[in-house]
């Protein structure tokens, strides 16, 4: 069995994991509802985001790897890693609940993506420019499809109505870490990668309150709980998600298609 | 317009016209050259090179493509070659040729307007109106809708034509 492997913990390196690990994790449980989505069209919506999303995560993690300078890829990172070196955001780590929730975290992680990849075109490393260049283009269309969603449900039905009310309640208390800057993420901004996360809190509050307010939905009290993911601190549900994802390369280790 | 900057040599040219004629492997009725996928092709004398933009960040028919312009090179006489991914500047839909976009219509898809049209902020459209109709490439009807934001593949959406009754997709301009 192929060991796991150590990552070098550098501030640049945990910078662009916590991006390309957010999409990844966020990829990994949109993925689930291959097959199970209300409807076809929508099945079909959920995968192209999820495909965008592990598009956006190989080349972040690439990147990553290359920085870090031990000789890892995409692969390794993706499959080899143990949880404690993961540092997506638990947001999206959180089991993917029913279409409302779904949607209303989409809606919240592709709004701060799109924020994120914006800045981060202006990155002044030149590969991490490239990959926002692109999906910065993604992560509109995601954020658009998902604010569309949130509103036709926040505004439909009494049973659409209450489970989108019901997982606002249970997903608003994730999002503070989302815009909460450290140590990490002052010594990435210092050296030119992007910008620090307290700086996306307001313009990202401002484009969710109009979808709230055209959805008729009040955004709930700060709560005292942080979520720490981005620390490598996670909730009792991301080892299940990565004993599913990398358990084929755990198993066979090496495999190839 | 693209900016396709060519090292020219008449063996790169040969293999302009080669690549005009690889099909992209989603959207069989236009060629790579038509979607501007292929950015460069520059001849190194010991091996051609093939600069390409993937569509998408996650587009699955990234490596089929390479390998289809690779095996078409090869197929000509043209090779040594191999095949280089450009990231920046990011592929729009405003690189797909005139031709490329009659092509498309004409294979049933409605081709992209301006990508500057997706460079709004999020947009909210009364349930009466929907959104912009685009006119039905079978019927010319504007009398149609959107059904869904994605469709067969992650560039395009899913529409129907309520005059003549039939579905059909737009590909979205990015």
């Amino acid at each position: 069995m192929t060991a796991s492997i150590q990552l070098q913990h550098k501030p640049e390196v945990q910078y662009l994991l916590r991006i390309g690990d957010t999409a990844l994790i966020h990829a990994q449980r949109l993925g689930e509802w291959c097959g199970h989505a209300p409807v076809l069209e929508e099945d079909i919506a959920l995968a192209n985001v999820a495909l965008d999303l592990i598009g956006q995560s190989r080349a972040l993690l690439t990147h990553a790897g290359v920085l870090e300078g031990a000789g890892h890829d995409e692969d390794q990172l993706a499959f080899l890693r143990d949880e404690r070196d993961y540092f997506n955001a638990t947001i999206a780590e959180l089991p993917r609940g029913d279409f409302a929730f779904t949607l209303l975290r989409n809606l919240f992680l592709a709004t701060w993506s799109r924020l994120l990849w914006e800045r981060l075109q202006d990155s002044g490393d030149a590969e991490l420019a490239a990959i926002a260049g692109k999906a910065v283009k993604e992560a509109r269309y995601h954020q658009q499809h998902a604010a569309d969603w949130v509103v036709r449900l926040a505004d439909g039905t009494p049973e659409s109505r209450r489970r989108t009310e019901a997982a606002l309640a249970t997903l608003w208390r994730y999002t503070p870490e989302l815009f909460e800057s450290d140590a990490v993420d002052a010594a990435a901004h210092a050296a030119g990668l992007g910008p620090q996360r307290t700086e996306l809190r307001e313009p990202w509050l401002a484009e969710i309150g109009a979808v709230f307010d055209e959805a008729g939905l009040a955004v709930p009290a700060d709560s005292a709980f942080r979520s720490t993911g981005t620390q490598g601190v996670h909730s009792e549900h991301m080892g299940y998600i990565l004993a599913e994802m990398q358990h084929l390369q755990r198993a066979y280790p090496g495999g190839v298609w | 317009m693209s900016t396709i900057a060519t090292t020219r040599s008449s063996r790169a040219a040969a293999a302009w016209q080669v690549l005009a004629n690889v099909p992209d492997p989603e959207v069989p009725a236009v060629s790579v050259c038509d979607l501007g996928i292929v950015r460069d092709v520059i001849d190194h004398d010991d091996v051609l090179e093939i600069v390409l933009t993937p569509t998408y960040s996650g587009c699955p028919a990234t490596e089929l493509i390479a390998s289809d312009v690779l095996g078409a090179i090869d197929g000509a006489g043209l090779g040594p070659a191999r095949v280089s991914l450009r990231r920046a500047p990011a592929w729009t839909t405003d690189w797909i040729s005139a031709e490329g976009k009659r092509k498309l219509l004409a294979y049933g898809i409605v081709p992209p307007g301006p990508a500057s049209d997706a460079e709004v902020p999020i947009r909210f459209f009364p349930r009466a109106l929907k959104t912009p109709a685009l006119a039905c490439p079978r019927c010319a009807s504007h009398d149609t809708e959107r059904l869904a934001a994605f469709g067969s593949t992650a560039c395009k959406s899913t529409w129907r034509c309520r005059a003549c009754g039939e579905p059909f997709e737009h590909f979205k301009p990015i």
